[in-house]
């Protein structure tokens, strides 16, 4: 039976995604809070040394839905197995992280459980038994601080917030046979961009471009790869054909919350402010000391960015030997 | 081929959002009302799709009743009858509450494919699309760049980090839209003037007979306790030099020794 906290864990080819020692690790505290268990759910196809691994965050039980079918994500066939092996059972809170992956699942079992869904958080604190969880609305103008009715509460973390927390457990793991269900959708093909690439939302490190660009981002990219970081454009910029739909960071992109965010060459429009504002630090290059970028950042330098970028870069290669 | 876009009206992307006196709702006058941006790609991909494969496109929204103005805009862009839910008991509902009656009433009509944003730009749910799919019992795929009509099945080119899947699905399905799926069309003046005479009918929750104890407010599981605006940044601190190598080398020296990031 499952009940207490479960935090279910993304993992894609084998590898988890770094949101699922977060989810552990949130799913940890809450649980230590509301004095109840945590279970950690893995899904995939031959995931055993994941079980393993995640052990490493905390949980008490440590279940794997394992199956060939479950190779790839498929909505109904992760919503089954969940739904399936949740049956009969009503945990207080089911933890999921809030990426492409994690947003799809949740949304498909909060109608299947008929659970409330707080979806794409950033806090989530604990008074007196009830939960309340902070989720940005309007792309991070608004923050709404919301208490689910009824149980399960489920809860998508935004990923890169929630921090990690290392504690071993000796859990037990448990290997149900999967409920596969009905299964319609097929995964019929899979184009990944080279490995080395890092994804925006999980990224600690972004620097972007704006229309201040011109559409050169080699001085972005430079320092990027300096920082080891991401590479994200504003929407005049993807707009202008000059990056990919994927890279755009605003209230109609991405919404990113690294711990280190600099925008080059952007003004600041109040939609792309909405998809980066929850960045811990945020550096704003501009040539126009008077753009509203400015009012958002912490760090500030009023000049021109082909000349400033190559300059940071260097500076950054210095200190990093 | 039937197909059904769900559309929502929400604050422009530009204006300012403000909360008001009651500290759980937004100042709802002095706003611009638009199109959801991800619907738009909706309303764009099911005209393409009846271009290239006929059938009939119908808008199905629920709001209030100035979101006729939504629906008419998608007739004005070419789409062929609206059906707009308003109902005092129908609104301030959460995702799942309003997922509910957007089921209900695609109960009452006939679709093979539907087509939602991936979520709305004002309370950022991302849920709305799956829970219909999964209230109507069909499969969904969701943040779609790609789609292909095969025989009696969709292929989807679906967006995740780092890269893109192609999904395939039996009809009937829904699909959610992401940005690079098309560039929406413009309302013509004479699109503009055909919509006033298309068909737009609206309905009440009593009309489909949808349990008014679960939807709208009385049917929200998630309560908004407090709507507040984002913490303040401290003000922003120039870094200023003579030459853009000093410039650089503080910038660093502050990011590395203060914020402690580099």
């Amino acid at each position: 039976m499952a009940q207490g906290v479960i935090a279910i864990t993304e993992q894609r080819d084998g590898r988890f995604r770094k949101v699922s020692y977060e989810v552990v690790s949130e799913g940890r505290r809450i649980a230590d809070g509301l004095g109840c268990p945590l279970t950690a759910v893995v899904i995939g196809s031959g995931v055993d040394a994941l079980g393993t691994e995640i052990k490493a965050y905390g949980p008490d039980t440590v279940v794997l839905l394992d199956a060939p079918e479950l190779a790839d994500y498929r909505t109904d066939a992760y919503t089954n197995v969940l739904a399936g092996w949740l049956a009969g059972s009503t945990p207080a809170v089911i933890l999921t992280g809030a990426t492409v992956q994690g947003k799809d699942l949740a949304a498909r079992l909060s109608a299947r459980l008929d659970a409330g869904l707080a979806m794409d958080c950033t806090a989530v604190a604990l008074q007196n038994g009830v939960l309340t969880c902070t989720r940005p609305m309007f792309g991070g103008k608004i923050f709404a601080d919301v208490q689910i009715q009824g149980a399960p509460q489920i809860i998508a973390v935004r990923p890169n917030v929630m921090a990690i927390a290392q504690q071993p457990k000796e859990g037990a793991v448990e290997k149900p046979a999967p409920q596969l269900g009905e299964i319609r959708t097929a995964v019929v093909a899979k184009t990944m961009e080279s490995g080395s690439r890092i994804e925006l939302t999980e990224a600690d490190v972004i620097v972007s471009g704006g229309r201040g660009t011109g559409g050169n981002f080699q001085a972005i990219e430079d320092l990027a790869a300096a920082l080891g970081g991401a590479v994200g454009a504003s929407r005049s910029a993807v707009d202008e054909g000059w990056r990919k739909h994927g890279d755009q960071v605003g209230q109609t992109g991405k919404v990113v919350s690294p711990a280190l965010y600099i925008a080059c060459g952007i003004s600041g429009a109040i939609q792309h402010l909405a998809g980066m504002s929850t960045s811990k630090v945020i550096v704003a290059i501009n040539k126009d000391p008077e753009a509203p970028i400015f009012s958002k950042a912490d760090y500030g330098v009023a000049g021109d960015i082909f000349q400033v970028l190559p300059a940071v870069t260097a500076a950054v290669k210095k200190l990093k030997g | 081929m039937d197909i059904v876009v769900l559309v929502k009206q929400v604050p422009d992307t530009e204006s300012l959002v403000q909360i008001a006196g009651d500290g759980v709702s937004i100042k709802k006058d002095d706003i611009k009302w638009v199109m959801n941006p991800y619907d738009e790609l909706a309303v764009e991909e099911a005209l393409r799709i009846k271009e290239a494969k006929g059938g009939a496109v119908t808008i199905l929204s629920v709001g209030a009743q100035k979101a006729q103005e939504t629906v008419r805009t998608a007739l004005a862009m070419g789409a062929d009858k609206g059906l707009l839910i308003n109902d005092p008991k129908a609104e301030g509902g959460d995702a799942l509450a309003t997922a509910r009656i957007l089921a209900a009433a695609l109960k009452g009509m006939p679709y093979d494919l539907i087509i939602a944003g991936q979520r709305a730009v004002d309370e950022d749910n991302y849920q709305v699309g799956a829970a219909v799919a999964e209230f109507l019992g069909i499969p969904h795929i969701t943040l779609v760049t790609k789609v292909e009509l095969l025989d009696g099945r969709i292929r989807c080119q679906a967006a995740v980090e780092g890269g893109a899947v192609t999904v395939e699905a039996p009809l009937p399905a829904l699909f959610t839209t992401q940005r690079g799926l098309n560039e929406p069309r413009y309302a013509s003046l004479p699109g503009i003037m055909k919509a006033k005479k298309k068909p737009l009918e609206v309905k009440t929750i009593a009309d489909l007979g949808v349990d008014p104890a679960r939807v709208g407010a009385a049917g929200r599981k998630v309560a908004i306790k407090a709507l507040r605006l984002p913490p303040e940044r401290k003000a922003v601190r120039m870094i200023k030099a003579d030459t853009p190598e000093a410039v650089a080398a503080e910038l660093v020296r502050v990011l590395h020794e203060e914020a402690r990031l580099v």
